[in-house]
């Protein structure tokens, strides 16, 4: 009997197609190296985790992303980590002008076209669309019996943008591995180049004639340059400790300094009159370095039957912007191996210093200033809740489903005239959804 | 460069303050190499999944104004 069930069994492994087998040998073709027995032996096999995950904003951005991570821990518990993410986004994004009693007609950023939004509607440029692809690496290598060091790169691209990135990050021991310090350092280059060019600070966005030769000229004035980077340092330093059998708890900080163009090319500001109808629009304009500071702590704590993961953000920056994030996790584990696990997050954040939701015609114009919502006082809120089983030979499958809810807030600017009538802080719906599978 | 050198090294005093502190506060805690079961367990590794924790980065990053603490700050994209 126990022949049979075997016999078929080893039928039943055959006719499968075997995916594991198959991305083993792709990534050993990218690695330059043979494929040989590993995926057969139990140790020194390589692990892989896929994602899918759908993000959906109702009338706004639509993404989809895909990631497959791969892992493999070598003889001396050295471990090499490589990931492809794919993601696709379309959709609409709010463009940073205000609301208005009548329709608006605007530019598109690549100077090609235009579009019409109608009376009370927030203004959303409806024709973000673009692919990126990602490739990250890590190696992870013991120094010594308290010492390890880890180096990784990363490279991203899409239409309009590149990042390319590197890290080192080195740990020691303590306390019979009850205590891990880690100290980070990671630099990173990006560069933008959107279609139609950077917008010159504060440019005015050229509607009239569109199509003529006075309005190419007129757009093309209003151009800086065809691209332009930026380039951020990262400090990290934690600490991970081990409390008891059934709790292990880390704290970091880290400092982020960032230096190029930090104006995002795509948003606007009205400028609106006494009565509050918009005269022109804008492009914005940011400061061109940014600091921040950001302290994270994070507990777990196992009960037996269950897992309780929580966590706090606070973040500091010189744009004036402090935000704090706490994370609630807490997972039901069933005797079967399958479990529940319901997800709160709330984040707050204050308003840039520069941020205004519109400017007045008859004031001076600030040295920078951004209507993006983003930089603005924003609470937002997550409900989650993923259910995960385990699946033969030690592999796993799980789904999530998370709602996501912005509020962005009034910085406290007075509205009037018919700004009254409009909504210049529309909140904002999404959903997220993602299966996982480690094989 | 040279601001953010200087910052870096009065973060980095205050730091190793901290952390001389803590190790000497830390030394009484934790647990056997053997009472390790629970410790192991992949619910209880930080991050809990590698994957899920980059997916929400990314969507943080592109929504809001707050990035990194758990790890790098998040970036390499132009997110709208």
């Amino acid at each position: 009997m126990q022949l049979i069930e075997t016999t078929e069994q080893k039928q039943k492994q055959k006719t499968k197609p075997n995916l594991k087998g198959l991305l083993t040998t792709a990534t050993c073709a990218l690695l330059g190296t043979q494929a040989h027995a590993e995926v057969n032996t139990s140790d020194d096999k390589w692990r892989f985790d896929t994602a899918i995950m759908h993000y959906n904003e109702a009338d706004r951005v639509t993404a989809t992303e895909a990631i497959i991570a791969a892992n493999k821990t070598y003889g001396n518990d050295e471990v090499l980590s490589l990931k492809l993410t794919i993601d696709a986004l379309t959709g609409a994004s709010a463009n940073g002008a205000v609301a208005q009693p009548d329709a608006q007609t605007f530019t598109r950023p690549s100077g090609n076209g235009q579009y019409i939004v109608e009376g009370g509607e927030t203004p959303l440029d409806n024709t973000f669309k673009d692919t990126r692809v990602q490739l990250t690496g890590q190696w992870t290598q013991p120094l010594s019996d308290v010492f390890t060091i880890s180096a990784g790169g990363n490279f991203s691209k899409e239409y309009d943008y590149m990042s390319i990135s590197g890290n080192t990050n080195l740990t020691r021991d303590f306390n019979q591995k009850n205590t891990t310090l880690s100290a980070g350092i990671a630099y990173a280059y990006d560069v933008i180049e959107p279609e139609g060019g950077i917008p010159k600070p504060f440019a005015e966005m050229v509607i009239a004639g569109f199509g003529s030769d006075e309005f190419d000229q007129a757009f093309a004035d209003s151009r800086l340059t065809g691209d332009d980077s930026k380039a951020t340092v990262d400090l990290l330093v934690g600490l991970t400790q081990v409390i008891n059998r059934n709790m292990i708890v880390q704290m970091n900080y880290s400092y982020s300094s960032v230096r190029g163009y930090l104006t995002d090319p795509f948003k606007v500001l009205s400028v609106v009159d006494v009565n509050g109808y918009a005269q022109s629009y804008l492009h914005e304009s940011r400061p061109d370095t940014r600091s921040k500071h950001a302290f994270y702590a994070q507990s777990k704590y196992h009960f037996g039957h269950s897992m309780l993961d929580t966590s706090y953000r606070y973040m500091t920056d010189d744009w004036e912007i402090d935000s704090h994030t706490f994370d609630v996790r807490y997972r039901v584990l069933f005797a079967s191996g399958h479990y529940l696990e319901p997800h709160l997050r709330f984040y707050s954040q204050s308003a840039a210093e520069f941020y205004q939701p519109f400017l007045q015609q008859d004031d001076v114009l600030p040295m920078y200033a951004s209507a993006d919502y983003r930089i603005g006082e924003l609470d937002t809120y997550t409900l989650g809740l993923q259910y995960g089983m385990p699946m033969d030979s030690g592999n796993s499958l799980s789904m999530r489903l998370e709602y996501y809810h912005q509020a962005p807030k009034s910085d406290g600017s007075a509205s009037f005239g018919v700004l009254n009538d409009v909504e210049l802080y529309e909140e904002l719906d999404a959903l997220i959804a993602q299966v996982t599978y480690s094989f | 460069m040279i601001k953010l050198f200087e910052h870096t090294k009065q973060v980095l005093v205050v730091t190793l303050v901290l952390i001389t502190s803590l190790l000497s506060g830390c030394s009484s805690l934790g647990v056997e190499p053997w009472e390790r079961d629970v410790l192991a367990k992949k619910e209880m590794a930080l991050p809990t999944s590698a994957v899920d924790a980059a997916l929400d980065d990314h969507i943080y990053f592109s929504k809001e104004a707050s990035s990194g603490g758990r790890s790098f700050g998040g970036g390499g994209c132009g997110c709208n």
